[in-house]
């Protein structure tokens, strides 16, 4: 039996040019795809994910109506299910917006075993289910309640839903539209909402609106699908280019190419800053790989280790690599190292579209208020703050620093610097002196730090997440920043639910916190500090409880307008407004940086869009090639464990022969 | 020895009650349902009613110990602690707060902990044996003191290291080993082979300390004395008579294990991407996901005291000396 096994070992070792290939045999050599995960997705329902490490896989597998151009810059919306982007009409009679979605016909859902083998076409009923689904609170829908106010009759659905008798057992949603969502025809769906709210069609980009078909609806709420994992949660099906062909959280996720996958090619057009070698593929048929391989792989170090083997094909890069993989040149910009150039590595990237800011809670009584006082106070530690110094220590240069509360690339995003924390020079924004934070602490009534009321230094409470041991040395700078102006930052290290808690109470004095985009457009970041949004008040996400009435007036303004150069005159004047009043100090936006190997085709950062897997294109022969020079076993170690092997039985033999002769 | 195992087998529902009282009152009430709540839902567009229908969707919007509004057995049934924790006791585990079926994920990831915990198990228990027997034959000697300065080395340095500089060097530096992963289907062996290899080496200094303490006690009795003036050789008094004597506290120490191979590795199966209970565990912890903890808390706690009773098992088994019941 263990010649048997032994032998086994031996015939799989030599049917491999590598011992150290991580996936079943023969996946490499095919037109597949490996990248990793690090936390398994908790929900892929097209109506309750939404989150950015479960869209990687839902945004393949469904189709919302809508996608963000790959290639155009500032991003732009395009038809993706439909046959033209929705036509909007205001009727101003009831105060409603209709938008009429036209669905093609070549659309079609991956095979599933609810459809008996029949290929079944999307229609405009199942867009309209998928709301009256997300319309159901037992279906937990993070937008409901953000859609509920929009959506005409959507909170009378609600309700209606919410009396039904509590059971387990499968709704036929087609008898549950909305009476906001109107189904024309086989191909039409009309979305009427109120008023006017431009943004709503970004909306339709995301996996919240994907259609939804009744039958695989009832077939998961079958009796013992929930105990087999049979559920939208874990076996998501849509008519995107990809289906689920194994679905294991645990260990791996496999996206296998849709059969029934629609007619869609490759960009034509690109944006002026896109390189034009990203066009070589344009009007090629999409996707471009049959298979892509999602393996659990929980820590970092391995992670690399593989990439750097071949084994991914792409890769982030961690603090613990961040040396080995790239360098800052004179300019401080990012390339990759001698090593990686080596490789053939790809480097890319972007600035995030978010904004990671510390927050003050406007309804304390010392840092917040709108009084000319607090506002000095708050200006002041916004200059003291020295986020550049943040960047350059424990991101790795990975980042900028915020000039206001919306991130580069979205349309009316600050170009200029905020007057009172930066001064332009030359064409850079400079952090204003320490001496500019000590005079507003001055004429805040702290002069030098110190509390008038105690006679010592003001004290101040600052909230975080951050417990780890990885986090003291950030909290130490921290604390140093604002012992610059002579105060003392008491931190309250606290777990994220009691963090919630304290926010929900307005409890927290300072905190950090921060904002990834929905969607591309700055009315998602101004409603952060929206009156009607104020936490305390609406458990919204104006955690700083915000509330200037100049301001709401103009985000109210900005909701519903369309782009505009008027548009964008007016998000200028909502931002100088929180520069002026800083109810945050504006922090920071992230940089994110990928590697990715040389033989991976088509690779451009596009931080709105998650579907992007259909564009990859790679070249098998040449990853084969790599993988074979990069991984060949090493085996002197062999002999020498032999040999020490028999010279331990050696010495035992020879203690043995001894005894004998005695 | 039956009516000794009924016994002990009785007693398992008590302990295993306050066990699920215990985990019970430490789950709900340090952390709320609404603070299980908030950590599920994520971060944006949390409102309290999207807080209700969670918990409602969960049967976490119920009473925690007694239900005052209920009637008759509904005010003891109809509470969070009769419909998790007392099914719980029934080994049916339910659904995670993801929404997973506790029960399946276990069926599923019981395999891989066992693939990995048993063979490291069983080739380190003989590894060490054999090493130990081999620093008792060359007690004294060079070959003794080397080895003791070696496991005490061993035992000083921290698992991890073992995982991290072994992945370097044998699956990194010299091609060897895939440095993570897990193929059920196939060519599982190359998989395990390096957490292997790695976990008997991160055992071998305190494993091999303990044994030759064990063996040494043995090899010192009159017995093996009496062996070794009859002629026999250092080997032979070694395999005939310290060892066999030597296996009656082994055996009961390994028993006593045994159950336990079940939970998994925590540090091993997530560096080496094994989806079994262990990195199960700490997923779950992770995620704050307590339906999966509890379940793992109780599971834990039933194999824990199984063990114990099947080293009461052993003991009498292995030695004829040691009655079980007859008191």
């Amino acid at each position: 039996m263990k010649w048997w096994l032994l032998l086994s070992c031996i015939v799989s070792l030599s049917a491999q040019a590598t011992w150290n290939n991580p996936y079943p045999r023969g996946w490499v050599h095919e037109n597949t795809l490996f990248s990793a995960f690090s936390a398994p997705p908790k929900t892929l329902d097209p109506v309750k994910s939404y989150s950015s490490n479960e869209w990687v896989f839902l945004a393949n597998i469904v189709e919302p109506p809508l996608q963000y151009h790959y290639l155009k810059r500032p991003y732009q919306l395009e038809p993706l299910i439909l046959t033209q982007m929705p036509t909007v009409h205001y009727d101003a009679a009831s105060d409603t917006s209709s938008y009429t979605l036209h669905l093609r016909d070549d659309v079609a859902y991956a095979p599933h075993p609810a459809f008996a083998g029949q290929k079944r076409k999307v229609t405009a009923t199942d867009l309209a289910y998928a709301i009256a689904r997300m319309s159901d609170r037992r279906n937990g829908s993070p937008i409901l309640d953000m859609m509920m106010p929009l959506i005409v009759g959507l909170e009378a659905q609600v309700a209606t839903l919410a009396k039904l008798p509590k059971s387990s057992e499968w709704r036929d949603y087609r008898q549950f539209n909305p009476q906001g969502v109107e189904v024309v025809d086989e191909r039409t769906l009309v979305i009427r909402i109120k008023g006017q709210y431009p943004p709503f069609i970004y909306w339709l980009a995301m996996p919240f609106f994907a259609p939804i078909p009744w039958e695989v609806d009832a077939y998961y709420a079958q009796p013992g699908m929930k105990e087999a994992n049979q559920s939208w949660s874990w076996m998501p099906v849509g008519s995107g280019a990809y289906y689920l062909a194994e679905n294991n959280p645990n260990r791996r996720m496999v996206l296998q190419r849709n059969p029934y996958f629609h007619a869609e090619s490759y960009p034509h057009e690109a944006g002026s800053t896109v390189p034009k070698s990203l066009l070589a593929d344009a009007g090629k048929p999409l996707p471009f790989i049959d298979r892509v391989v999602f393996a659990l792989e929980k820590e970092a170090v391995p992670y690399w280790a593989k990439f750097l083997q071949g084994y991914y094909d792409a890769s982030g890069v961690s603090s613990e690599v961040f040396d080995q993989a790239i360098q800052l040149n004179e300019q401080g910009k990012l390339s990759l190292t001698a090593e990686m150039r080596a490789k053939n590595m790809q480097l890319i990237s972007s600035v995030a579209t978010s904004s990671s800011y510390m927050g003050f809670n406007m309804r304390d009584p010392v840092i917040g208020q709108g009084n000319d006082k607090a506002t000095y106070l708050r200006q002041a530690i916004s200059i003291a703050i020295d986020y550049e110094e943040q960047i350059a220590i424990f991101l790795n240069g990975r980042g900028v620093v915020a000039q206001g509360l919306i991130p580069p690339g979205i349309a009316g995003a600050s170009t200029d610097c905020n007057p009172i924390t930066h001064v332009g020079e030359a064409g850079q924004c400079q952090r204003r002196p320490l001496a500019d934070a000590k005079a507003l602490m001055a004429k805040a009534g702290y002069a030098d730090g110190i509390d008038p009321a105690t006679g010592k230094a003001l004290v101040l409470y600052y909230d975080t997440v951050s417990t780890g041991a990885d986090d003291k040395a950030q909290l130490d700078w921290m604390r140093k920043q604002f012992a610059k102006l002579g105060i003392q930052l008491v931190i309250r290290s606290t777990d994220y639910n009691r963090f919630q808690e304290k926010m929900l109470a307005g409890n927290a004095q300072i905190f950090s916190w921060g904002w990834n985009a929905d969607y591309p457009d700055a009315e998602n970041f101004l409603f952060l500090l929206a009156g009607s949004n104020a936490k305390m008040d609406s458990g919204g996400e104006n955690a700083s409880n915000y509330k200037n009435p100049q301001f709401d007036v103009l985000y109210e303004q900005i909701a519903r307008m369309e782009d505009s150069s008027e548009r964008r005159a007016l998000i200028q004047q909502a931002v100088a407004l929180v520069r002026e009043d800083a109810p945050w100090v504006f922090g920071l936006h992230p940089q994110s940086v990928s590697l990715f190997h040389g033989w991976v085709n088509n690779v451009y950062p596009n931080l709105m869009a998650n579907n992007t897997l259909k564009y990859r294109r790679i070249d098998v022969t040449q990853r084969e090639q790599a993988q074979e020079s990069w991984n060949q076993p090493i085996l002197w170690p062999f002999a020498l464990a032999a040999l020490l092997l028999m010279g331990l039985v050696g010495l035992v033999w020879r203690k043995q022969r001894k005894e004998h002769s005695l | 020895m039956t009516t000794y195992i009924i016994r002990r087998l009785l007693w398992l529902l008590p302990i295993l009650l306050m066990v699920n009282l215990l985990t019970f009152t430490l789950f709900f009430v340090v952390n709320s349902p609404d603070d299980m709540a908030r950590a599920q839902l994520g971060n944006k567009h949390v409102t309290d009613a999207a807080i209700a229908a969670w918990k409602a969707a969960r049967g976490y919007d119920l009473p925690l110990l007694w239900n005052s509004e209920a009637s008759g057995w509904s005010m003891l049934s109809q509470t969070i602690f009769w419909q998790k924790s007392v099914q719980l006791m029934l080994f049916d585990f339910g659904v995670s707060d993801a929404g997973r079926a506790i029960g399946a994920d276990l069926a599923q990831r019981a395999w891989p902990s066992l693939w990995l915990a048993l063979p490291s198990f069983v080739l380190g228990l003989l590894v060490n044996i054999a090493l130990a027997l081999l620093l008792v034959m060359f007690r004294g000697q060079w070959l003794d003191k080397l080895g003791l300065v070696i496991t005490v080395i061993i035992m000083s340095i921290s698992g991890l290291f073992f995982i991290i500089g072994g992945q370097y060097v044998m699956a990194k530096l010299w091609h060897w080993f895939p440095i993570s992963g897990y193929e059920p289907d196939g060519d599982l062996w190359r998989f395990l082979l390096l957490p292997i290899v790695l976990g008997v080496i991160a055992g071998v200094g305190a494993g091999v300390r303990w044994y030759r303490s064990i063996l040494l006690e043995e090899a010192d009795k009159d017995f093996a004395r009496t062996a070794r003036a009859k002629g026999m050789s250092q080997w032979q008094v070694m395999r005939k008579h310290v060892l066999p004597n030597g296996m009656l506290p082994i055996l009961t120490g390994v028993v006593a294990v045994l159950p336990l191979l079940f939970m998994g590795s925590l540090i091993m199966e997530s560096f080496f991407g094994i989806p079994g209970l262990g990195s199960y565990t700490i997923d779950a912890i992770n995620s704050q996901d307590f339906a999966i903890v509890r379940a793992m808390v109780y599971l834990g706690a039933v194999l824990y005291v199984f063990g114990l009773i099947l080293t009461d098992i052993a003991y009498a088994w292995a030695d004829p000396r040691v009655r079980l019941g007859d008191d």
